[in-house]
């Protein structure tokens, strides 16, 4: 792939800061902190630009030039007034409007999911646990499945308990609330040690763009690359 | 000091030292390792496998530059093995980045396979509205997206021809990092408009959403960086997932091997004081 003199320095200064933030593992330093910051502030930035150019302009300023009718006006002029309202929070003595567009955006999506989250996850996940009993057989290579599904409605069951506080763990209830921890402990540490290849994976990331574009930047900076 | 009091205070910058030299070597080297594909992540390379030449594919890139080193992997192989089945391809993001990610993957592959813009694939761009969104491409694209991401209207692209709805699709495959993502794509594509659903997440969330493939919601999924390169093994492609597994390897071994000393440390120096203390 060509590349151009302004790629290769937009390149390089990614390298450079990747490095400048890499520098933290060795100790808090100035170049970390101008690091750190720049990209506090162009991420500022980007996100304002980002938003005026594709959420604001083609939903409210081509929708205006494109709409006919009322209905089209009034649903580009409420999302525009409650977003106006919204800003009220920066005017302490009228700072309570704001709480109209927040109970509006907040009942809404409430509403919309409440019954998609129910049967989504609870109603079909529900039915996912319990359908292999329908068939459950010991027979025919079906040991393994049939085990699988015992352990999966004990393991629902047990750390359902855990979570239930209306009554004492205490006696076989306690204990059963004991096998829910040891659940959750062996879910956490699943969770775990996927975080730990997710964070190996973005350090290889990094890596992969510091050998792979960085390098090949600087080469072609210095004159030695295409 | 003795030796394990020296290993128990160890600089936590050799730790790192040691992460950096076990992650940077193998990438220098670049040993592709080769994943067996797991039956989660088959199922979805069988999923799209199965359907019949010509089929659309929906691909919502549901993340930013952030998760980059593990999702991008994920959607530049589920790209490839589209090209190879000469499925037609439409991108968009539930993230405002999402569709540029896709952009510079098409930019690539798109002129190597003599791929058309608008006849084989097209790129819908960002809109906002996570779930409400996805829900309303149920009743027509066009209501969340009268134009591509270039502004050309749909009307005027070959392949939205016979493509009016989000049940047009033959498979929906989200790569995410986040909400809104997979989940939402379970919630109304899957469950409402019944169209299957597969994709890949980062490692992190991965465990999370495998209730979802037990019950049958979801189709396949790909967790992480490993989920990219079994990808990768099944479309016989090795590309970066499958160059940055050596290194994952070798930085989990380092890891384990910490761990181990760290603990076995930890329990001999607790036992010489209380021993100590007993006398």
């Amino acid at each position: 792939m060509m590349m151009t003199f302004a790629g290769a320095i937009g390149i390089f200064l990614a390298g450079a800061l990747t490095l400048a933030i890499f520098s933290f593992l060795y100790k808090d330093n100035p170049v970390y902190k101008f690091a750190e910051h720049l990209f506090i502030g162009t991420s500022a930035g980007y996100w304002f630009v980002y938003n005026v150019y594709n959420v604001f302009w083609p939903n409210v300023i081509v929708a205006w030039g494109e709409a006919e009718g009322f209905w089209a006006y009034f649903n580009i002029v409420m999302p525009v007034l409650l977003g106006v309202f919204m800003l009220m929070r920066l005017i302490p003595s009228i700072a309570w409007i704001s709480r109209w567009a927040m109970a509006f955006s907040v009942g809404m999506s409430v509403g919309f999911s409440i019954i998609m989250e129910l049967q989504t996850n609870i109603l079909q996940q529900i039915g996912a646990t319990l359908s292999p009993f329908a068939s459950l057989h010991f027979n025919n290579g079906g040991t393994a499945a049939a085990v699988n599904a015992i352990i999966i409605l004990l393991a629902v069951l047990s750390a359902l308990v855990y979570f239930f506080f209306s009554k004492e763990h205490t006696g076989a209830y306690g204990h059963v609330a004991k096998v829910g921890i040891w659940v959750l402990m062996i879910t956490f540490g699943a969770s775990f040690g996927y975080t730990v290849m997710a964070r190996i994976s973005l350090l290889i990331g990094r890596v992969q763009f510091l050998q792979e574009e960085w390098w090949v930047a600087i080469k072609h900076l210095i004159g030695l690359g295409s | 000091m003795t030796f394990l009091e020296k290993l128990d205070r160890l600089d936590r910058r050799i730790i790192f030292l040691i992460i950096g030299i076990a992650v940077f070597t193998p990438l220098l080297f670049k040993v592709p390792v080769k994943v067996p594909g797991s039956p989660i992540v088959q199922s979805i390379y069988e999923g799209i496998e199965a359907l019949p030449e010509g089929s659309i594919i929906l691909l919502s890139f549901d993340y930013d530059p952030s998760t980059l080193a593990e999702l991008q992997p994920m959607s530049e192989a589920v790209v490839y093995h589209c090209v190879q089945k000469k499925h037609k391809m439409v991108f968009m993001g539930l993230w405002p980045q999402g569709p540029k990610l896709a952009q510079g993957i098409m930019d690539d592959v798109g002129p190597r396979n003599n791929l058309e813009y608008g006849v084989d694939y097209v790129n819908l761009g960002y809109k906002t509205g996570g779930l409400v969104l996805i829900s309303s491409m149920g009743s027509a694209i066009t209501d969340p997206f009268p134009t591509d991401t270039y502004g050309a209207s749909l009307s005027t692209l070959p392949l939205f021809k016979d493509l009016k709805t989000l049940r047009d699709f033959d498979y929906v495959v989200s790569m995410s990092a986040g909400d809104p993502g997979i989940k939402h794509w379970v919630m109304i594509a899957q469950d409402r408009f019944k169209v299957p659903v597969g994709g890949g997440v980062t490692a992190v969330s991965a465990p999370a959403f495998y209730a979802y493939y037990n019950s049958g919601q979801l189709q396949g999924l790909m967790g992480g960086l490993r989920g990219a390169a079994e990808y990768e093994t099944l479309i016989d492609v090795s590309g970066s997932a499958s160059l940055g597994m050596s290194a994952q390897n070798w930085a989990h071994l380092m890891i384990i091997l910490f761990i181990i000393i760290g603990n076995t440390t930890m329990l001999i120096l607790k036992r010489r004081k209380e021993k100590s203390r007993g006398r």
